[in-house]
């Protein structure tokens, strides 16, 4: 395995905050608004904006989290047994502007079946995405993001990985390729 | 760990304590979808399953039923009262033909013990066990097991009475597997002629004087005397047996501790349990069928998804 750092944890810094500076240029006051973070990792951004969020005083912005296992399409599909998160949305969403919020973007199956899943707590005005790293070029559904942190040129084979659990030391972005390549 | 160990639901015997808290974790999500005000999920929508009955059953059928259509399966009903199974076919035979039919995933309930087992090594599918004689039923066990996990936050350490027909009882060995596999302490209680001679050594307490049972529990679940399969007498009569180990509101409110009621239904009124009890803030017996739901949801799913697709074949 060989591992490149993409992106430092200070560059990270730097894009959610840009981030978190855009949501507010469209979402104004956030009334209408309501973050949602795709289980596992769009929690970690999600947690990371409400946060920037609040020292810019947007405090008390309607959040959940969305956890996708359920609507997936490569259910009975894949190798790895598919393991369920929490789902946690307390507000209806009838009417609200949604913000889906996550790490990584790739083939856009993941969105897809957040797309699916998010109908169970009703009908939103619409619905944007926020990513943190688009793997450009890679898409296998037409899914694009409304808010991107960086683009990044990348291979099948390899993976991108925003170190949440802190692995290699901080929250940086490492592309990792397989040691025979 | 996320994945079962096994292939088919067959007992509760056969499961780890890792095999029961997945599926826990997994049944805690299906609670929350069930309570939303869209309580489907696409997962299984290419999955199909028959429910086959070889014995009367309202609250099991219905909440297999509901747990496979909540998860987008396509379902067919069987029941033996109206098949050819009353035309001399044999058991393989019957699944064997519905199999053909293209069905994934069977829910059996048969009178016989070790029917669900037998049919997991003569026919090519998963089966899950919905009750086979006095043998187990592993959902009802888990539901139990879950409810007081909900109630409770933990079941180790907790103290469960199972009273009344213990002999004929498939709920209850199924439920003193369970527990004992999550760390709880398991005593059976009823009339010394309903509780099998060899029951000690499944490390249960034995107590025939239901006061002093209740006095040691935390939670006490009312069994229903099985009179469909009680060849002979084994109390001199109901009246007899309700004085002996009905629960009722004196009784309750007498004990030391404040201790939950649980039933697995169907309830006989006024025999082993009164209408008050069974309806008052202790008892927790619609809370485990609506549990029920999701332990079978969780059950369907995590069985499914050792079912690969193979779309070479």
């Amino acid at each position: 395995m060989i591992k490149k750092q993409l992106l430092s944890e200070y560059q990270v810094s730097i894009i959610l905050n840009r981030l978190a500076c855009q949501l507010v240029e469209i979402h104004g006051d956030f009334s209408e608004t309501v973050l949602i973070g795709l289980q596992p990792r769009g929690a970690n951004v999600l947690e990371m904006l409400l946060s920037l969020l609040k020292s810019k005083g947007f405090s008390n912005i309607n959040h959940g989290l969305l956890d996708i296992t359920f609507f997936r399409d490569d259910f009975r599909r894949r190798e790895a047994p598919l393991e369920a998160n929490r789902t946690k949305i307390d507000v209806l969403l009838e009417g609200k502007r949604v913000v889906f919020i996550d790490d990584v973007l790739y083939t856009g199956r993941s969105v897809r079946s957040a797309l699916d899943a998010i109908h169970s707590f009703g009908r939103p005005k619409d619905i944007e995405l926020l990513i943190l790293i688009d793997r450009r070029f890679s898409r296998e559904l037409p899914i694009q993001p409304d808010y991107t942190g960086k683009q990044v040129d990348s291979l099948a084979s390899e993976r991108v990985l925003v170190d949440w659990e802190k692995k290699f030391g901080d929250h940086s972005v490492y592309l990792i390729k397989p040691k025979n390549e | 760990m996320s994945e079962l160990s096994v292939d088919h639901l067959l007992g509760i015997k056969n499961l780890t304590s890792e095999d029961i808290e997945l599926i826990f974790n997994t049944a805690d999500e299906f609670k929350d979808i069930i309570n939303r005000p869209i309580k489907k999920v696409p997962s299984l929508r290419d999955i199909t399953v028959a429910n086959l009955f070889f014995e009367n059953s309202t609250r099991t059928r219905l909440s297999f039923e509901l747990a496979e259509k909540r998860l987008s399966a396509d379902v067919i009903n069987f029941s033996a009262s109206s098949s050819s199974v009353k035309k001399g076919e044999s058991l393989v035979d019957t699944v064997n033909n519905i199999l053909s039919m293209k069905v994934d995933l069977v829910v059996m309930r048969h009178p016989n013990p070790g029917a669900a087992v037998f049919l997991s090594q003569n026919v090519n599918s998963t089966i899950i066990n919905a009750g086979d004689g006095a043998h187990e039923h592993p959902t009802q066990a888990l539901l139990d097991a879950f409810s007081i996990r909900e109630k409770y936050g933990e079941v180790k350490g907790k103290k469960v009475v199972i009273v009344g027909d213990i002999l004929h009882s498939r709920v209850a060995l199924s439920n003193i597997f369970c527990l004992q596999k999550l760390g709880a302490e398991v005593m059976v209680c009823g009339p010394q002629t309903l509780i099998p001679k060899y029951i000690s050594s499944l490390g249960v307490k034995v107590e025939t004087n239901l006061i002093k049972a209740l006095n040691w529990c935390d939670i006490a679940n009312m069994l229903r005397v099985q009179h469909e399969r009680q060849d002979i007498n084994y109390f001199p009569s109901i009246r007899e047996y309700t004085l002996q180990y009905g629960l009722n509101m004196e009784i309750l409110n007498k004990l030391e501790n404040r201790i939950t009621v649980m039933h697995p239904g169907p309830i006989n009124r006024g025999v082993e349990i009164t209408s008050e009890v069974a309806d008052s803030d202790q008892a927790i017996i619609l809370n485990q069928v609506e549990n029920g739901v999701a332990i079978r949801m969780a059950v369907l799913f995590l069985l499914a998804s050792k079912k690969h697709m193979n779309f070479k074949s």
